[in-house]
Parts: C-alpha cells; sequence; structure tokens
C-alpha cells in the first residue's frame, strides 16, 4: 500500500471519482472529480492533534460502526495518502462561534475550510477497471436476525473484531454483554447461491474465509465450540483442502445444512434450528454469537462506469470480459483491461493474478507508443452526396462534418470514425460507404441466404458486440433453437439499412429479425436509437402497404443473454409459421410494384 | 490521418475472384452434427471457388499451412473460413493469410460451430442445410470484399487505474514498475480497499496489510 503512495510515476488520486470517459483506445480522455479533503494532503504528517480536539464522534466505517472517529480522521491507521481528512457534512463549520477547534491546533497549518472539488482531466492510453465489490447487506435475510440481535455479526464485523488494531484489540467478545462466547455459529452462503435473496452466483470466498476465523477463534480460544452451517465447502484452491482439514481436526464442526431460522434466548444467546441434511434430522443449536458468512455483489459503482465507458455487464451485475476463458481480463471495448472483484467474486490472490495480467495486457497494447486502428470506417463518395447534413447528426462520435450552407459534401475524420455504419444507413443517396460492409456486401448475402426456399427462413441481422455475441453465447451453452435461423453479423444494428430489410421481403423472406444492444448499452454510444427510429419508420410503411409490421421483429439482446437469445429464436420460427405462403407471394407482389 | 486504401488487390487486379472455401470439423465439435464433407462439396460448384475443401482442424499449424501452401499453389486472392464464431478466432485466420500476402481483409468466417453445429445437435439434415446456406452467403460476401488498409495512430503511454483495491494496486505498481505513468483512481479516502479490513487471509493465515 505505502508503495502505491511514495511511487514516482504513480498519481495517487484519493476521493476521487471518474464521471466521463471519451475518445478511444490509445487516446482516452477522463474527467476526475476529486472531492475536497479540507486537510492538505502533503503537508499533514498524521500527528493526530486535530482529532483529539474535535468535538464531532461519529461511528467509524473501516470498522463496521464497532468503534467511533471524529469529524476530522484517518480512516484506518496503515491509511495511504496518511494525512487525515474533514467529513465536511459532520464538521460543525469553521465559523469560529461555533468551533474550528481543529484549526487553532494544527501546528503546520494544513486544516483549509475553503478548500473546493476539483475536476482533473487526464489524457490515458489505456484503463484498468478494478473497482471491487460490495459486501451483501444480509438484513434483508430476517430469518437469521441480522440487525434485531446484537449477537449476530456479519463475517466483516467479525473480521474487524478479531483484528488486533480493531475495535477490541482483537478480543472476540459478544456485543451484548462483552463477554467471551464460549460458542460461535458461522452460516454460509448468505446472499450468494440463492434464488431468493441476494445473488445466484457463489461468492468463491466465503468458505475459506470461515474456515480461516474457525482456526483464529482455536487457535486464540481452544475451549470456544465452533460450528460451520453450510451447503458445499468449496476448497478447491492450493492450499485450501488443508487448511480445512487442519480446521477440523483442531475440532470445528461442519453441519450440513443451512438454518431455516434464528431465534434470540435469554442472556441474548441464539437458537439456531437446521435440518441436518447428512442425518436427515431437524436440530437445534445454542450458540452464544453468530457470524453470517456474506457474499459479494458487484460494486455500486459498476454500472455507472459500465455506461460512462460503454461496458457489458453479466446477468449478475459483475463485468463481462471479452472472452471468458481467452480474453478474461480484456473488455469488449479495445484498450479497457479488468482485475480483481470488478470482472466476478475472487480471492486475493486470484485479484492479484489478474491484476498483473491485466497490467501485462495493457502493457503489451502500449509498449509500441502507436496503435493500428480498424479500417473499418465509413467514406462519403462525393459525387452522390447531397450536403443534407443528416449523417453528421446521426454520427455518435461527431466523426463527420458537411457545410450545409454552402452545399460542401460530407467529410469524414476517419480516425474518430468507429465503424457502426449508422451514418451508411441512414442516407438517403446511397452516398456513405461502409467499408467492410458495404450495402453490396450485405444485401449479397441477403440475396444468398434466401436463394432456395425463403418461405423456410428466418433472416436476422445481429450487431457484433451484443446480439451475435449473444448467439455464440447461447451455441456455448448448448441452447438449441430452430435451425432455420440466418444470422448477418453488422458491427452495430444501426448499419442495418433500410433497404436490406425491403430486399428480405421483397426476395419472400417471411419473418426478418433486427437485434442490438440494449439501449444504454450501445457499443458505439447511442446509434441503437437510431435503429429504433428506423425500425418504428419501416413499421409505419408496412403498415401503409398492408404487410403485417410483426413480420418485422426488433430485439435487444446482449452478449450474457444467450438463453434470450434462443428463445428469441424460438419465438421469430413461431411467427414465421403463422406466414402462409399467399401473405408472402401477396408482399412479393405489393413490393415489386413499389 | 491517411484514409483507408481501396485499391484493388494489386496481385489479381480486375480479374475475377479466386475463393478458397475451407470447412473445418473441429474436432467432433462440427462434424458430429454438420456434415462437412458434403458442404465443401457443395461449395465447390460456386462460382468463383477454385478450391474446397473440409478439414480437420483449420486454426491447428497444419490446417494453416495447408490453407496456406493452397492459396499459394492456386493464386486464390480470397478465402472463406467456415468454423467457429469470428469473434473466436478472425484474427489468428487474418493473421494467416496476411502472412502469405494477401490483404488481412479478404476472409470471412462462417459460424457453423457456435451458431449451428451446437445449437441444433439433435437434427444433423438440417443442421448441414443451415451450413450450406452459411457458406453460401459467405462466398457471395466474400466476393465482394475489398482490400483495406490500417491506419497507426499516436497512442498516450498511461494508464488510468479505477480502484485502489488489491488489484488496482497491484496492476498500478506492475504499471509504474514497467516504467508506465498510471494515475490510480479511489473513490475513498485511502487506498487498500476490503482487504485493508480483514485480519489474517487464508490458506497461509498471514497479516492483510
Amino acid at each position: 500500500m505505502t508503495d502505491v503512495g511514495r511511487h514516482p510515476r504513480i498519481k495517487l488520486l484519493s476521493l476521487s471519482e471518474v464521471v466521463d470517459v471519451k475518445g478511444y483506445v490509445g487516446n482516452f480522455k477522463v474527467k476526475i472529480i476529486k472531492k475536497a479533503r479540507y486537510v492538505d494532503e502533503t503537508s499533514c504528517t498524521a500527528c493526530g492533534e486535530c482529532a483529539k480536539v474535535c468535538p464531532v464522534v461519529r461511528p467509524d466505517e473501516f470498522n463496521m460502526g464497532m468503534g467511533s472517529r471524529k469529524a476530522i480522521y484517518s480512516p484506518f491507521p496503515q491509511a495511504v495518502p496518511s494525512s487525515y481528512l474533514i467529513n465536511a457534512k459532520e464538521c460543525l463549520g469553521h465559523n469560529p462561534a461555533v468551533c474550528s477547534k481543529c484549526v487553532e491546533v494544527c501546528a503546520k497549518g494544513c486544516i483549509n475550510f475553503h478548500m473546493s472539488d476539483e475536476e482533473i482531466i487526464e489524457e490515458v492510453g489505456t484503463i484498468i477497471v478494478a473497482t471491487g465489490l460490495a459486501p451483501y447487506d444480509p438484513t434483508e435475510m430476517d430469518e437469521y436476525g441480522y440487525t434485531r440481535f446484537e449477537n449476530v455479526l456479519t463475517s466483516l464485523e467479525f473480521e474487524r473484531m478479531v483484528n488486533a488494531s480493531g475495535p477490541t484489540k482483537g478480543s472476540l467478545i459478544r456485543p451484548s454483554d462483552r463477554n467471551h462466547p464460549k460458542s460461535v455459529g458461522f452460516i454460509q452462503c448468505v446472499g450468494s447461491r440463492s434464488a431468493k435473496k441476494g445473488s445466484h452466483h457463489c461468492s468463491n470466498v466465503c468458505c475459506m474465509n470461515t474456515v480461516k476465523s474457525t482456526f483464529i477463534i482455536k487457535e486464540h480460544y481452544p475451549d470456544v465450540e465452533v460450528k460451520v452451517f453450510y451447503i458445499d465447502i468449496r476448497a478447491f484452491g492450493k492450499g485450501f483442502e488443508d487448511l480445512y482439514t487442519r480446521s477440523r481436526r483442531m475440532g470445528a464442526q461442519y453441519i450440513r445444512g443451512l438454518p431455516g431460522s434464528v431465534e434470540e434466548l435469554d442472556q441474548k444467546s441464539l437458537r439456531v434450528a437446521v435440518e441436518n441434511s447428512a442425518t436427515g434430522k431437524l436440530e437445534f443449536h445454542e450458540l452464544d454469537m453468530l457470524v453470517l458468512a456474506q457474499g459479494m455483489q458487484p460494486a455500486p459503482s459498476t454500472q455507472r462506469l459500465q455506461e460512462i465507458m460503454g461496458l457489458q455487464l453479466t446477468s449478475d451485475g459483475f463485468y463481462l470480459e471479452a472472452h471468458p476463458k481467452l480474453q478474461p481480463v480484456d473488455a469488449a471495448t479495445r484498450g479497457i483491461f479488468y482485475a480483481g472483484c470488478a470482472e466476478g467474486p475472487k480471492d486475493i490472490k486470484e485479484s492479484v493474478t489478474q491484476a498483473s495480467a491485466a497490467a501485462m495486457r495493457a502493457i503489451r497494447l502500449m509498449h509500441k507508443g502507436e496503435i493500428s486502428t480498424e479500417p473499418i470506417t465509413s467514406v462519403i463518395i462525393t459525387e452522390k452526396c447531397k450536403s443534407c447534413g443528416k449523417c453528421a447528426e446521426v454520427c455518435p462520435y461527431n466523426a463527420i462534418t458537411v457545410d450545409v450552407k454552402n452545399k460542401k459534401p460530407a467529410v469524414v475524420n476517419s480516425a474518430a470514425c468507429a465503424g457502426c455504419g449508422t451514418c451508411s444507413a441512414e442516407c438517403r443517396f446511397d452516398a456513405i460507404r461502409m467499408n467492410h460492409f458495404t450495402d453490396a456486401q450485405i444485401l449479397g448475402q441477403v440475396d444468398s441466404m434466401l436463394d432456395i426456399a425463403p418461405e423456410s427462413k428466418i433472416l436476422a441481422f445481429a450487431c457484433n458486440w451484443c446480439s451475435y455475441a449473444g448467439a455464440d453465447y447461447a451455441g456455448v451453452s448448448r441452447l438449441q433453437y430452430p435451425p432455420n435461423v440466418h444470422l448477418i453479423r453488422v458491427m452495430c444494428s444501426g448499419r442495418v439499412d433500410e433497404k436490406f430489410i425491403w430486399e428480405g421481403f421483397r426476395l419472400g423472406a417471411p419473418v426478418v429479425l433486427v437485434s442490438g444492444c440494449h439501449i444504454g448499452d450501445c457499443h458505439y454510444i447511442d446509434a441503437n436509437h437510431w435503429t429504433e427510429k428506423r425500425v418504428a419508420r419501416i413499421h409505419k410503411k408496412m403498415e401503409k402497404i398492408g404487410l403485417r409490421p410483426e413480420r418485422l421483429q426488433l430485439e435487444w439482446i446482449s452478449a450474457a443473454e444467450g438463453v434470450q437469445f434462443a428463445e428469441t429464436m424460438k419465438r421469430m420460427e413461431k411467427l414465421r409459421q403463422s406466414v402462409t405462403a399467399e401473405e408472402i407471394a401477396e408482399t412479393q407482389n405489393t413490393l415489386s410494384k413499389l | 490521418m491517411s484514409k483507408p486504401t481501396l485499391a484493388k488487390q494489386a496481385a489479381h487486379g480486375d480479374q475475377d475472384p479466386r475463393i478458397g472455401v475451407y470447412v473445418c470439423h473441429c474436432g467432433l465439435n462440427i462434424a458430429q452434427t454438420v456434415d462437412c464433407h458434403r458442404v465443401a462439396e457443395g461449395a465447390a460448384n460456386v462460382d468463383g471457388v477454385v478450391v474446397s475443401k473440409d478439414i480437420v482442424y483449420a486454426c491447428s499449424e497444419p490446417g494453416q499451412q495447408q490453407i496456406k501452401q493452397d492459396i499459394i499453389d492456386n493464386g486464390l486472392d480470397r478465402v472463406v473460413i467456415a468454423s467457429c464464431s469470428p469473434r473466436l478466432h478472425e484474427a489468428t485466420f487474418k493473421k494467416m493469410i496476411d502472412s502469405v500476402g494477401l490483404n488481412p481483409y479478404m476472409l470471412d468466417m462462417a459460424n457453423l460451430r457456435e451458431q449451428c453445429s451446437w445449437v441444433h445437435m439433435n437434427d444433423r439434415e438440417n443442421a448441414t442445410l443451415k451450413a450450406e446456406t452459411l457458406v453460401n452467403m459467405s462466398i457471395s460476401r466474400v466476393r465482394l470484399l475489398e482490400p483495406l488498409i490500417e491506419d497507426i495512430l499516436p497512442l498516450t503511454q498511461k494508464t488510468l487505474v479505477i480502484g485502489g483495491g488489491i488489484a488496482g494496486i497491484q496492476a498500478a505498481l506492475d504499471l509504474a514498475d514497467s516504467g508506465y505513468d498510471v494515475t490510480l483512481v479511489e473513490k475513498s479516502p485511502s487506498v487498500g480497499g476490503i482487504m485493508a479490513q480483514l485480519d489474517k487471509t487464508f490458506p497461509t493465515m498471514d497479516c492483510s496489510i
């Protein structure tokens, strides 16, 4: 930790949050808000005189509220930066009539009530997302009585209590009477592996964390009875099974079954009712103290950052990697990497391993000092351009400029163009060519697909990042769906031109699907808004000329939604079956007259 | 910034396309559901297809060697690989054709594994029919592909690390020790994250700070 604070190449911004990310791989522009600390970080020596005189006493977050701190404080003794800070919401204020005692005692004059939040712009080539986790709050699991019963703790509270620098100086006591407990129970999978409360996933570390805790108790208090209630003990890592065996040998009892209820007895002890699945009997255990092994959830900032950077999340809310096995630390967006629990629950060793891997992936990208970009960009065919300005309006990257007044043709800045193809799809004059996804190339695929027995086929367009990846995920999960679905890959659903859809219907396609990332998750900022508008426009036209609008479907399917993809395809097949040969013939007839 | 060149492939100018089609078995991943041989034979009759073969593992070293040799021997100017998802191996095959002088963009992949054999496992006939259609679609696409040239852009040799827990700290130190500048952003007043709150850590029972 201290190495980070003093490394000449590391600029540490604490109390800071990323609020905006612009740009692309190699050239990101990041806006950061650094909140006011009200204590000069560079000159504070952490002498602590200020906290001594501060009259405001508040629960200490670092010790899970089991200790106290002042309104001016250092989060914990080894904090980096070691400087104190003031919580402005708690401080009585700098009006001398009210307080400002800290200012008076600070010999170096570090305290400045006029400090304000700072906006910092950083230009970087790569980004590593290591936003961590949030421990599950078990208050909603009323059956375990957390917050109702004083002697029910979470694993993090237990952790602070047995820590030598914690609120009890490492002494294990019951919060209700401050006596040493004679028996301690642990309940596993609190907020993990549950369909009802918390999350479906296994939080990976709680089994071993509890094994470790039993060890600590048995080492310090050999006579304390320790019982662990569990579904499975997952001791899969190196050295894990050995520790588990040693814990049992030291006398910790492992009881297979999660308690159904906990009630408080006289003296604030706890009675746990559990069906022991090894014996099949209902058992009651009286314990002085209970520890809930809380699971891991995504950090609260996960979703906000996901939106800012256009990343993807898995169904449990952690970040989705580019490939679960072969690119486990890469985001789908080039130049962004994941480390630690941001990507999924993991222990310290795995977090460190992944962090080193992410650092190495970033170095691999940066070491040359230059970067090659995909030539999948749009090109203006100037002789066809009517300078209407539509392309500039739809471009999410402001990569196109058009001089509408002077009727000068559009110009594409190919460095800024990300290649979604929305401009090409929206241009009514066919004046924009989308490299590698040209009209001719895509229409060629449509024609070829519907060459034989078009009435039996489903034509589907899928964006590369979400829907096509979702289809791949359905494959990896071996989810079966009708074999008449044929996907055409485009970089973004924004590329799906009206004429591709009309061509499909003209050639006898019974149904057409356009699929892309969910609104808000578009890989090209908001290009899929234009997809939505376009499909609505086509639906209106279909209605006007007597085509059933439902024959064109729009679905948002993310990279993690393999199940949804398969389900959508089954639905498309049902829809296809509702389209008769006569209806198709009529459609073809109608379209040929237009 | 120079725009990507759209010049026609120098070697073959305005001649008709010379397409190679490779239908990968992926061991049994594709072959147990799709009749790869039939798919390759069907593709051989399509206009412009000079070589069409089924191949056990297209991505393997011998597989790639064979395709590269075919490109040289038959003067192929574009290739269809019908195998797994392009999201997995497009980069592999782009490199492969690049190494024998083809523009890496003169390639299309038909997704016969993730989007065919794995999702229609109990319907060999229809899966094979779909595979044939997917390959035909790829052939019509590859026929119209044009070479593209990648742009080189400058890059900032600096990393932003978001989060100062153990993972963020480790990543920042590894980068900084390797000579790269790092900005480490932490929301709370101190780095350390959850790990700093722990007492001992498993499996070796050492201190966390």
